[in-house]
């Protein structure tokens, strides 16, 4: 292993740990939990199914990181997958080709995100106002485009998006790491990355050195509408309907909370993606396993929430500091007292 | 004033890992002076007042007050023995009035409910002896600095009552204001108490101070009586050895005209400054001067294109520049480096590195990055050059001391290679150190050709390398000074005129 591998490893120590503690718990209450078998020259299993309901999660925490980089957040994502979903399936249901349906949700989930940009970019809304507004709107919006019923289609070119498969992995996989991997390349090859985080931790003096701060927060906000987009293309193609109240509910939490386990702070600046994609397949082991355990469904979002409060406990700053003063003092104190005025 | 000191260290020592924060420090504070603590920054200074307010815990020697050995645990248990403390960001609470910052935490009780009405009573009383009569029922915010630091100071004497020490009160007060705090700082030390006070500006060491003692890289380098200190005397105590631009007056040419190079004509925008002419040569300095909110900033802001100008226009070598936004003032050629360094200029998380490429890289656009060789290069290249300490160029900004923030900050436009550079107070709040090496920049970088417009309040600064100055007062450019009127009292002479009794405010 070089080194760059071992201090990622190190970086993520806490979300490995976290993640593994969960597989092994799974597969004591659930023997078989980490087979893997082939049937129909694709794979079957716990794990694949953990990657490949987790995708949606795992697209929204992608665009979710760069928001919240920005000392952004957008709550509206769930709603854009309901509108984006019943985009496509209206599309196909309309006759309409496979590609221009997806390319039309695409282009819808952008315009969303394009709007939100705006809407803190121009006109100063807090995020989290702003995006509020979608959010309650988008689900309004999805409803008019189904005319209010769940709006089934039988188009195999659609449904491919949520169960086909390639290479023996489901598409929803290789959708979420392919973007992952995407835009993680685009924002750390180019500068895009660093002026995201230099807005983040003081968007005023990044307007002064000549960042163009409106233009980039647009742009953030449109990526995590493309993201909701393709979430919501997987998540109707899934069940081969788009359903206006339920698709993607509540994901705009877990995809938030994906980020927060993940290592992003909520107060902007660093981020990381490989993080986030690791906080949301820690979200889906932990509601995998759940629901393979057998434990009353009633049950479940209490042991999520007790999973994740002790994955945020460990990870605080708190016990943090905890542990550094029962090991001793770190090098830290000192320069802080150095700039000091 | 008693021979016999109040507060007396003897031999204080604290470590830091990898450092010896404070080594064998004697310090001794008499009731009924004002004692000013000097030294760059580093020297120990924050240390030595933390160890006297329990935020750190010292490693060995004595602190003995009234006789007494004492060790305070923590900032309350050093209020109750008398020691309190009133920092440069003042530290209370802008949304509570008044009264209630006065009085937070012992709220006078009339039925387990708050008595607003007797607090906000006392609250007047106390304030009216240090000649304040405001209404203490308002919130906090809506008073000026210089109030809150006096109602700070207020609070810290009425819970304290022996030693107060004063870190940095008046690094963000204007001259009207800093002759406030120091009336009451007089007449606190006329009732007895023991003042400490840290400052940067050395004209106010000698304004208000009896004795002074200096510390440099954590030992004591002295203490004398202020009436047998000379200014330069003080200086080379600080800094070890004697610093050549104190005395020095400005020695380059001031005849000859250069050629111009931006040329402002008209220029202003309601409500923020009155339309202006100006000329900016090839590698010139034009000094601004004024009171604070006489428009100083706001020139630099229009000039910059943060406040985008609404008349007249702007040229560089005879062709007309655009500029309405900041990003077409770098595009243009221009730099800024504001005033306000954390709201306005650093990015605190970002490493050095990343703090002096950005202006660069966002005139690139982000499709084009600096390679990581290219950003290592041009970063130990400046951090060299300015000589920006910093154990490394990956260490966030934040934890460098002002004055290398302030380099760092410089590096970024110089990195951008400006045809104009802006400097608003680009010496405020920084040791004297760095405060004597951004004067030698500014005159290199004149010296290379590039064109200055220098912000500040320091006169003597102004003075010693601006060829003209322009003299601001009430949003508008009055006067223009060159060539031999250029002197601290003609300075003066243009603020004051015809100001009467707006100076001040």
């Amino acid at each position: 292993m070089n080194a760059e591998t071992l201090g990622a490893v190190r970086r993520f120590l806490p979300q490995i740990v976290a993640l593994f503690a969960i597989l092994a718990i799974n597969t004591a209450v659930f023997p078989g939990f980490l087979d893997i078998t082939v049937q129909n020259d694709r794979f079957y299993g716990s794990l694949i199914d953990i990657l490949n309901r987790g995708a949606p999660v795992a697209l929204l925490a992608i665009g979710m990181t760069l928001v919240i980089a920005t000392k952004g957040i957008d709550l509206s994502v769930g709603a854009v997958m309901a509108i984006c979903g019943a985009v496509a399936a209206s599309g196909v249901a309309g006759g309409g080709s496979v590609a221009m349906a997806v390319t039309t949700a695409l282009v819808v989930g952008v315009a969303c995100g394009a709007w939100n940009g705006m809407l803190v970019a121009m006109l100063g809304i807090q995020p989290i106002v702003a995006t509020l507004i979608l959010m309650v709107a988008g689900r309004g919006i999805a409803q008019l485009i189904t005319e209010g019923v769940i709006l089934t289609f039988n188009n195999e070119g659609l449904a491919f998006f949520g169960s086909g498969s390639i290479f023996a992995l489901p598409v929803p996989v290789l959708l979420w790491i392919g973007m992952g991997v995407l835009v993680a390349f685009v924002v750390r090859r180019t500068a895009l990355g660093l002026l995201i985080e230099a807005i983040g931790v003081n968007r005023r003096a990044a307007t002064l050195s000549g960042v163009n701060s409106h233009v980039l927060l647009i742009t953030v906000y449109m990526i995590s509408g493309l993201c909701a987009a393709i979430a919501g293309v997987i998540a109707a193609a899934d069940i081969r309907g788009a359903d206006a109240n339920n698709a993607g509910l509540w994901l705009e939490l877990d995809a938030i909370l994906a980020v927060v386990i993940g290592g992003t702070s909520l107060l902007g600046g660093r981020f990381t993606l490989l993080g986030s994609l690791i906080g949301a397949m820690i979200i889906q082991s932990i509601n995998t396993g759940i629901l393979s355990s057998g434990f009353p469904p009633e049950f479940n979002l209490i042991i999520k929430a007790v999973i994740i409060l002790l994955i945020l406990v460990i990870q605080s700053p708190a016990l943090r500091t905890f542990v550094v003063f029962w090991r001793g003092p770190k090098e830290e104190v000192f320069d802080k007292e150095q700039s000091a005025p | 004033m008693s021979s016999e000191p109040m507060l007396r260290v003897e031999n204080l020592t604290k470590r830091f890992p990898g450092a010896l924060a404070l080594d064998a420090v004697d310090f001794s504070l008499k009731a009924g002076e004002v004692h000013a603590l000097l030294g760059e920054n580093g020297a120990g200074k924050s240390t030595l007042i933390k160890c006297l307010t329990g935020a750190y815990r010292r490693d060995s020697g004595e602190i003995v007050l009234d006789g007494q050995p004492v060790d305070p645990r923590d900032t309350f248990d050093a209020q109750k023995l008398g020691i309190g403390t009133v920092y440069q960001e003042v530290n209370l609470l802008p949304n509570l009035t008044v009264a209630e910052n006065l009085f937070m935490g012992r709220q006078p009780l009339r039925f387990g409910m708050v008595d607003t009405r007797s607090m906000n009573r006392d609250a007047r009383q106390m304030l009216a002896q240090y000649g304040l009569e405001i209404d203490v029922a308002r919130e906090l915010s809506a008073y000026s600095v210089a109030v809150q630091q006096i109602v700070a100071i207020a609070r810290a004497v009425d819970l304290s009552g022996k030693v107060l020490i004063l870190d940095e009160p008046t690094a963000s007060l204007d001259a009207h204001e800093v002759r406030m705090v120091f009336d009451i700082v007089r007449s606190l030390r006329e009732k007895g108490l023991g003042i400490i006070f840290i400052t940067h500006f050395l004209d106010q060491v000698f304004e208000i101070s009896d004795r002074l003692t200096v510390l440099r890289n954590g030992r004591l380098v002295g203490t004398r009586a202020i009436a047998e200190t000379e200014r330069l005397d003080l200086v080379t105590m600080m800094l070890g050895h004697e610093l050549s631009q104190e005395t020095r007056e400005h020695a380059a040419e001031r005849g000859g005209k250069p050629e111009t190079r931006f040329r402002f004509r008209g220029f202003g925008r309601a409500r923020s400054i009155a339309p202006f002419d100006l000329d900016i040569g090839r590698g010139e300095v034009v000094g601004m001067a004024g009171l604070l909110g006489s428009g100083r900033t706001e020139t630099a802001e229009v000039i910059f294109g943060i406040r985008p100008h609404d008349s007249g226009s702007a040229e560089m070598d005879g062709a007309p520049l655009a500029l309405t936004s900041p990003r077409k003032a770098i595009a243009a050629g221009i730099g800024f480096c504001p005033e306000d360094r954390k709201t306005d200029g650093i990015v605190g998380d970002l490493s050095v590195r990343e703090n002096i490429i950005l202006a660069l890289q966002a005139r690139r656009g982000w499709a084009r990055p600096l390679s990581a060789r290219e950003q290592n290069t041009l970063a130990d290249r400046f951090i060299k050059a300015l000589d920006i300490r910093t154990s490394d160029r990956e260490k966030p900004i934040k934890l460098l001391s002002g004055g290398n923030q302030q380099k760092a900050i410089l590096a970024r436009w110089l990195a951008t290679e400006p045809q104009l550079l802006i400097l608003d107070e680009p010496t405020r709040g920084i040791d004297v150190g760095a405060h004597a090496e951004i004067i030698r920049l500014i005159e290199d970088l004149c010296a290379e050709g590039m064109s200055l417009l220098v912000i500040s309040s320091e006169l003597e600064e102004l003075v010693a390398y601006a060829r003209r100055i322009v003299v601001l007062r009430d949003r508008a450019h009055v006067t223009e000074l060159g060539g031999a009127e250029i002197d601290t009292d003609s300075i003066v002479r243009a603020i004051a005129a015809d100001a009467g009794t707006e100076i001040g405010t």
